[in-house]
């Protein structure tokens, strides 16, 4: 049973590397998708580890960390677009450490007035987790407030992609958008490994009761986690938006992608950021690979098809534990 | 007004219906579903494909099958009368429902809690995708519109909202008997058991996992059912009728308002909510937009979660008992 079940597995890992390769053009496009989804599926699996609920406004947290973004670049900043290759300009760079921060802000913010409250009552982890969705509304209603239902753009000017041999061909912001995620990740591995705070993190996140009788204060590192959560998943949604060609905004564009967020969380293990990085990348490539013979539209549906087929044969993902 | 007021009801009434539903997923049996508004959305085109006129001819329409039943059984003596097309377009909702649940469950209920929201996310937003893209299945955005009338033999077009209303009470009632009974049966005991506690309850030998399926498809198949009630009231359905916020977000908003476990919790629930949701729209303007709205409805769940957890329907019941203790007290005092 084992074996065949081991036998299957190495199956689909090939068929995968092979669709993958037939299609390495738009593979090499997953892999930019996938950088994105792994800022935001790093967050949720890290707000995982600590509180043990999958926080359904993390979708829309990007959404926000975009609308920030817009609103410094339109109504703040300098007008500059067509920084060197890229469509979009200089002030994007000042945009995106200021929305990063505005998102944490918001993120330990919805800690302090509503979920801590509800785990001083012991509340049960679905009630904290509907209790999210309800954030969720609040914050797409928020952003329709605000800015509007109608599709809103960075201002931006069009770029010709770099073509490399074997019809790939790269468009300059997506370079910006894995650079920018890998800088992110490699800063988020330094944080969980060298210092202190990282460490007390993912203690907390491995045993809560162990890491408070050993003087860990674990409020703290709740804050601390929401408000990483929270920088990574506003620049996810910022670079979001300069990942699309036409650089659109809009209110649903966070919840829509929440699908292959949590897809990617637990195709990697739900709880481990590694994980998380991983599903995020097989997620990115099957989602980009499958619009070979899908409709793009169907992307979430394959995330979720890869999502379930993974469960199937490893019920705690790729890199779960087993405890 | 009555008009406004008769539509208000139906859609009251079939919102109950969905919180029943849901009711019986999370406040009886702690399954955590966040696609309500797939078992809706199969549940509607189940009904609606049973029941409609065939494509026309001129090619306006990109749907192949159509059931027509309502035409077909018209013909038939007797049976044409009794209107049984709708029955059967109810039973059409409730398969599709009940056999989409046994897959999804029989995959992820093993697995943790939040798994089961993430499949239930993933099939409501697949099979919205299905019905949008296989325009030779659901007519893509058109979506479907030539969903007979119940009872058009006894009602003029102008009456069909007061008698639908009669309708969709009916099988409102029929399902909160329904459910009513089966929560207090045994069976609803050992759900209420794993709800509170999912190992004791299965050291007790309770096999949980069939308790828990059995219960997740119960709670499908009333959404399903919903759905047709819906379809058969606008008689025209189009994909963007199933989006999370009408299909589920207000859905949750309904049950956690009225109080998740209990009995009444859908009527109350579903009274409050869609009476502020669709009273506010005749607010003045800034409070009257459709995106304030959509900000209090989050906000309002947010807010009966962290002061209210047990919802509305707790508070109701010690009003009533506080009341009718006032009133016991000055009957004794008058009688002295």
């Amino acid at each position: 049973m084992a074996r065949a079940s081991q036998v299957a597995q190495t199956l689909l890992a090939i068929i995968f590397i092979v669709l993958a390769l037939s299609q390495i053009g738009l593979a090499v496009n997953g892999i930019f998708l996938g950088s994105i989804l792994a800022l935001g599926a790093v967050g949720i699996t890290l707000v995982f580890g600590v509180m043990r609920f999958a926080n359904i406004a993390h979708g829309d947290m990007m959404t926000m960390g975009a609308y920030v973004t817009f609103f410094l670049l339109v109504s703040v900043l300098p007008e500059h677009t067509g920084l060197g290759p890229f469509t979009f300009g200089f002030p994007l760079l000042i945009a995106l450490p200021v929305s990063m921060a505005a998102v944490a802000a918001l993120a330990v913010g919805m800690d302090i007035l509503v979920f801590r409250k509800l785990r001083l009552r012991r509340a049960n982890i679905v009630t904290i987790e509907i209790a999210s969705l309800g954030v969720a509304i609040a914050i797409r209603g928020f952003v329709q407030m605000v800015w509007g239902t109608p599709v809103r753009y960075f201002p931006n000017e069009g770029r010709t992609h770099f073509s490399l041999p074997a019809d790939i061909s790269i468009a300059p912001n997506h370079l910006f958008v894995s650079g920018a995620a890998l800088v992110l990740a490699i800063a988020l591995h330094l944080l969980l490994t060298r210092t202190k705070q990282g460490k007390a993190m993912r203690a907390t996140s491995d045993n809560p009761d162990l890491a408070r009788a050993s003087g860990i204060n674990t409020d703290r590192v709740l804050l601390w986690t929401w408000a990483i959560a929270g920088a990574l998943a506003g620049a996810a949604g910022v670079l979001l938006v300069i990942f699309n060609a036409t650089a659109q905004l809009k209110p649903t564009m966070g919840f829509q992608l929440l699908v292959p967020l949590f897809a990617a969380v637990v195709v990697g293990g739900i709880g481990n950021p590694y994980g998380a990085f991983l599903g995020a990348m097989l997620i990115g490539i099957s989602m980009e690979v499958s619009t070979a013979w899908a409709l793009p539209t169907y992307k979430p549906a394959i995330a979720f098809t890869v999502m379930v087929v993974v469960l199937l044969f490893r019920p705690r993902g790729i890199l779960g534990s087993k405890g | 007004m009555l008009d406004f007021l008769t539509a208000f009801a139906i859609l009251i009434g079939i919102y109950s219906v969905f919180t029943l539903g849901l009711n019986v997923h999370w406040g009886y049996t702690g399954l955590f579903n966040i696609g309500v508004a797939g078992f809706f959305a199969l549940g509607a085109y189940a009904a609606s494909l049973l029941t409609i006129r065939p494509p026309s001819s001129d090619q306006v329409d990109d749907y192949l099958y159509a059931g027509d039943l309502a035409n077909r059984l018209e013909a038939l003596p007797v049976i044409g009368a009794l209107d049984l097309w709708f029955i059967a377009g109810l039973l059409a909702a409730s398969l599709v429902s009940a056999a989409v649940a046994l897959v999804v469950g029989t995959i992820t209920i093993r697995l943790r809690g939040d798994y089961l929201a993430i499949a239930t996310l993933g099939i409501a937003e697949s099979v919205r995708l299905v019905f949008l893209n296989e325009r030779w299945l659901g007519n893509g955005s058109k979506g479907l519109y030539t969903i007979p009338r119940v009872f058009d033999g006894i009602a003029t077009p102008q009456d069909y909202d007061r008698v639908y209303l009669v309708v969709v009470l009916v099988v409102f009632l029929a399902l909160f008997f329904g459910v009513r009974a089966l929560v207090h049966s045994p069976w609803g005991r050992v759900l209420r058991a794993i709800r509170e506690d999912e190992v004791t309850a299965e050291a007790s030998g309770k096999h949980v996992f069939r308790f828990k399926l059995q219960a997740f498809v119960l709670g499908a198949v009333i959404m399903g059912i919903g759905g047709a009630l819906y379809a058969f009231n606008l008689r025209a359905i189009s994909p963007s009728a199933f989006t999370p916020l009408l299909g589920t977000f207000i859905i949750w908003a309904m049950l956690v308002v009225g109080g998740s476990g209990r009995l009444y919790a859908p009527i109350v629930g579903a009274f409050i909510v869609w009476g502020i949701w669709s009273g506010s729209q005749f607010l003045p303007d800034p409070l009257g937009s459709p995106n304030v709205r959509y900000f209090s409805i989050g906000v309002l769940v947010v807010l009966v979660l962290v002061y209210a957890p047990d919802g509305i329907t707790p508070l109701l019941s010690r009003a009533r008992e506080r009341w009718t203790a006032r009133r016991r007290l000055r009957r004794a005092v008058a009688e002295e």
